[in-house]
């Protein structure tokens, strides 16, 4: 049985790949990709795949004979030509931004100084001076540079002059939190949903979940998140609408009752965060879904006599998962970009609200630090993604 | 499927028996009307100030309420309107000129021009794109047309991977080769043969690209570093709508939904056109 089931994955041809492979104009973000909206007119599946990954796979594709039978060294060489390819798009990343902050107009030196008349056209050369705003762009970016190899980013120019990577670092658990929360809770709903919606196409329940996909894709997240406030927290005063616990009578309160007031605190931020990939995420479902349905090995599977449960739950769905790994992978950018919105809206002391508040206050490294710390992520959550994919499917595991 | 329909027929005609599709080009076409006759629909002045009406809730003088400084919220909606409209369509237009250009030179060209754009693209792609564009509006200063071109420069990725997509798959048909023996100049195909060939998935991809340019420019408005008060937008009102809370929710409901409407009408409007373009699809 089983035998016939991989002999059957083999076969299928995997088109999706080789579109793949040519960039497809696919899926090229968090939430760039569209849902198909009309029946008869459903997208066609493509590979998702993330910058990175092409690159390494270009690579990997070409000595397939020598590939090794064995899975560990395979994976093992995968996953080092993935991080080699991470380097130059960080170097890249890093460019741009530091380019893009220098280069506009206005210092922070300036904002600072303005309006104090004891700071003197002297003091503020000498202050330019001590932060190397008075070197060419191409020096200052070689300085930073050969910090942050050194894993140095710097230290805040706000008054507190505190290193740039514990300024980050100790507001990262909370966004973290939030982030995986939501991610988890999209998973929860967007893959059950996708699944009904495909199996029962055109039906009453399907047609409901394509109107909640496209009011959702059209929803502003911090809309939603004033309107959740109004209705939980003024109108029926059931869950605070700000922070992360309560500010009076906390330290009053027993184990559970604390536990109790931090996750009261995170339900409408993790809700609000979730429910823009939400959308987009339980359409790609159904459409993957609606893909490996009509492939071969499912036909196969239901003429041998299996019954719909095990042909949807173990032989479709577990194809249909695929694609979407990556997809996940892909929409962490998203999902921590969406972070500076909710955080701010709910006064939650976490990365998206401190770059806020550097970006206002023209605060260079603080900047500088959060991006890259935040290109970082992103390249390690599509790495994760695609390491997960090649685990899942072996024909990407062995490049054929 | 008739015999003997012109191509823009058929294409009007699967459009038109897609109702849902229909509704999307309504819905756009209302929107596009009231933004450009703004000061004749809008029931007052948008930023005339009342005191003696200060966060008056809906009533007939004031359909949509008053805000805090007893400005009428639908005059102000329907001002702002315009902003979006504005937003919208000069983003995209940036968004598919470099798209476009790049997409088809990286296409076309191959080779070297094709690993330097598409390298690039990967790396803009890396790039959580909302903090890039919340870095640069607030390091610039806060103004309109700063925010039109830099959503405009930071969206343009999709549009040149479609578009590089096309052209290696048009690059190598007959009539591309034809033009080539006649000895048609590089330029003179790229522009006159391929890309009129190409142009149908960039008109979808630019008209979703409306709605997601509109959703960007009210998120930055509504986090202080877009459209400037006292110029009515849809994102600062909801800010206002954020500091009363507690006592105005009309101030937060209704400038919510216009944003809600239009990006659900420009969505629903390239769905249509996209499966109506769609030669695969038989009406």
């Amino acid at each position: 049985m089983r035998d016939l089931f991989l002999g059957a994955i083999r076969y299928c041809k995997p088109i999706f790949w080789f579109k793949a492979t040519q960039n497809s104009p696919g899926p090229s973000g968090g939430a760039e990709f569209s849902p198909g909206l009309f029946p008869g007119g459903e997208v066609t599946r493509r590979r998702v795949v993330s910058p990175g990954e092409r690159k390494a796979l270009d690579a990997t594709r070409e000595p397939r004979h020598n590939m090794g039978s064995s899975r560990d060294k395979g994976m093992l060489r995968y996953l080092i030509k993935r991080l080699l390819t991470m380097l130059p798009l960080l170097l890249g990343i890093t460019v741009i931004s530091f380019a893009v902050i220098h280069i506009t107009p206005g210092e922070p030196i300036g904002m600072q100084a303005e309006f104090n008349p004891k700071v003197t056209k002297e003091v503020r050369e000498r202050l330019r001076a001590y932060y190397n705003l008075d070197k060419p762009l191409h020096v200052q970016y070689a300085l930073w540079l050969t910090k942050i190899v050194r894993l140095d980013l710097g230290n805040s120019f706000s008054p507190d002059g505190r290193p740039v990577a514990a300024k980050i670092f100790e507001r990262i658990p909370v966004t973290l939190l939030i982030n995986l929360l939501s991610l988890l809770l999209i998973l929860a709903v967007a893959v059950p949903l996708g699944v009904y919606s495909a199996t029962r196409q055109g039906s009453w329940g399907d047609q409901v979940s394509t109107v909640f996909v496209f009011i959702g894709y059209a929803t502003p997240t911090f809309w939603l998140a004033l309107l959740l406030m109004i209705l939980f927290g003024v109108e029926l005063g059931l869950l605070p609408i700000s922070g992360l616990r309560s500010l009076v009578g906390y330290e009053a309160l027993s184990l559970w009752g604390k536990l109790l007031d931090r996750a009261q605190h995170l339900l409408l931020p993790v809700l609000v965060s979730a429910f823009g990939g939400l959308a987009g995420l339980s359409r790609y479902m159904r459409s993957s879904m609606l893909e490996v349905i009509r492939q071969d090995y499912i036909t196969t599977a239901r003429a041998k006599g299996l019954t719909e449960r095990k042909v949807v739950y173990r032989h479709a769905l577990r194809n249909a998962l695929l694609p979407f790994i990556t997809l996940m992978g892909l929409s962490v950018p998203g999902l921590i970009g969406g972070s500076v919105i909710f955080e701010t809206i709910f006064s939650i002391p976490g990365v998206g609200q401190l770059f806020f508040y550097s970006v206002m206050a023209r605060d260079y490294p603080l900047i500088m630090g959060m991006l890259v710390i935040i290109a970082v992520l992103t390249l390690l959550s599509n790495l994760a993604a695609d390491v997960a994919y090649a685990l899942a499917d072996p024909r990407i595991r062995e490049g054929r | 499927m008739k015999q003997g329909r012109s191509l823009g027929g058929l294409f009007w005609f699967k459009f038109t028996r897609n109702r849902l599709a229909v509704g999307g080009a309504v819905v756009v076409s209302f929107l596009v009307i009231s933004a450009l006759f703004a000061p004749v629909i809008a029931p007052y002045d948008p930023s005339f100030i009342d005191v003696d009406n200060v966060l008056t809730p809906p009533s007939r003088a004031h359909l949509l309420g008053t805000d805090q400084l007893g400005r009428d919220v639908l005059s102000r909606i329907i001002w702002g309107g315009r902003i979006s409209l504005l937003v919208g369509f000069v983003a995209v237009g940036i968004t598919t000129l470099i798209g476009v250009s790049l997409g088809a030179l990286s296409g076309y060209y191959g080779r070297v021009t094709d690993s330097i754009i598409m390298r690039f693209v990967d790396i803009m792609l890396c790039f959580p794109t909302f903090f890039l564009i919340l870095a640069v509006i607030a390091l610039l200063e806060p103004s309109i047309w700063n925010i039109m071109v830099v959503i405009g420069l930071t969206s343009w990725m999709g549009v040149a991977r479609l578009v590089r997509a096309e052209f290696l798959s048009l690059k190598g048909r007959e009539f591309v080769v034809a033009a080539r023996a006649q000895g048609a100049r590089d330029w003179r195909i790229i522009f006159s043969h391929i890309l009129p060939n190409a142009m149908a998935p960039v008109f979808v991809a630019a008209i979703l690209g409306i709605g997601a340019a509109i959703l960007t420019e009210s998120a930055l408005s509504f986090l202080g570093i877009g459209v400037q008060p006292p110029t009515p937008s849809w994102g600062n009102i909801l800010t206002a709508g954020k500091d009363n809370i507690q006592i105005a929710y009309w101030l937060s409901l209704y400038p919510g939904l216009a944003i809600l409407i239009t990006v659900l009408g420009y969505n629903i409007l390239g769905e249509g056109l996209r499966d109506a373009l769609d030669p695969k699809i038989e009406p």
